[in-house]
């Protein structure tokens, strides 16, 4: 393996601390949620995508069925399956390594990687893998210290987490933004994904902005 | 088996699976310079739009309170180009100083 480049390991750990810390917040509310200690773990351990983990106990503690939460759950999801097919020819692994690289294709390994593309596909690699391992690692520890009742830090409000969290988001997808292209697909996404929130179920307001990288991705092509 | 074990089970299954199947696309799908073009944008709008429901929205609900603030201030710093930890730390210092004295 080829060096590690060192804006690679501080955008990987900056990014998991950060994100990882929101699992007291994830911890706490599933136990409030009527979720036992076990339950709380093994969905940070096995769901591992905090929108979906937030739907599950949100759609059950509200008194929804177990069918309601999974489908909210799994609308949310759609999002890291089109991550994959973004980064998985940078990765290019497979058998065991494409089983672990899937379980850690989320919103922040994804964005990590696309960040380091002018270091090349090596330090995007890295970056996926890193950042992967490293919000796994933080979130499972944090959310079990937030189910075991770490109250004092329970509201992620007080430490400004709530703000944190979308903050790196768009740190991460800032550099991206050089092109007239670019920059209309995030502008078309911020309006879309905010008109539909109060019409749409949770999780589609993001997805469809899907539609508009396609739709302007493919006119981009013929001009 | 409680309702909460079939949707931690269920969710973890469904949500494992599409990630899968992302991985597994055929590569040769992949070429087509249109498709190219479409996949560089995806994670754009999806992380865009991902920013805008995370700072202006309470469930299905749009709001403005303290994460605004935060997001501004993320902003500023991204233009004067900071480095990453400083957007983050500097975004987070801003709402929680907004969260407490309103």
């Amino acid at each position: 393996m080829s060096k590690v480049a060192s804006t690679t390991i501080r955008d990987s750990l900056s990014v998991s601390l950060t994100v990882g810390a929101y699992g007291v917040a994830f911890g706490a509310a599933a136990v409030a949620n009527g979720f036992t200690l076990a339950q709380s773990c093994a969905l940070s351990l096995l769901t591992f995508s905090g929108a979906s983990q937030f739907a599950v106990i949100g759609v059950l503690g509200a008194g929804g069925s177990a069918v309601s939460a999974i489908a909210t759950a799994s609308l949310l999801g759609i999002r890291n399956g089109l991550y994959g097919i973004v980064v998985a020819p940078i990765l290019s692994v497979d058998g065991i390594k494409r089983v672990l690289a899937s379980q850690i294709t989320i919103d922040e390994s994804t964005a990590v990687a696309l960040r380091q593309e002018k270091l090349g596909p090596a330090a995007m690699r890295h970056g996926f893998w890193l950042t992967g391992i490293g919000v796994f690692i933080f979130w499972n520890l944090f959310t079990l210290a937030g189910a075991l009742g770490a109250q004092a830090m329970g509201d992620p409000s007080v430490w400004g987490l709530d703000a944190a969290v979308p903050a790196a988001f768009l740190g991460l997808v800032w550099p991206r933004l050089t092109t007239t292209t670019a920059r209309a697909v995030a502008c078309s996404s911020v309006i879309t994904a905010l008109v539909l929130t109060p019409f749409a179920p949770a999780g589609l307001p993001i997805i469809a902005t899907a539609l508009i990288a396609i739709a302007i991705g493919s006119r981009k092509v013929k001009s | 088996m409680s309702a909460q074990w079939v949707a931690v089970i269920g969710t973890s299954l469904i949500t494992f699976a599409l990630k899968f199947i992302g991985q597994s696309v055929p590569q040769k799908w992949l070429t087509n310079p249109r498709i190219v073009g479409i996949s560089a944008l995806i994670p754009i709008a999806l992380l865009s739009a991902l920013v805008a429901v995370q700072s202006f929205t309470e469930k299905t609900n749009l709001v403005i309170d303290h994460r605004v603030a935060g997001i501004s201030v993320a902003i500023i710093a991204l233009f004067l180009k900071a480095p990453f930890p400083v957007v983050v730390i500097a975004s987070a210092a801003t709402s929680a100083l907004v969260y407490k004295y309103s």
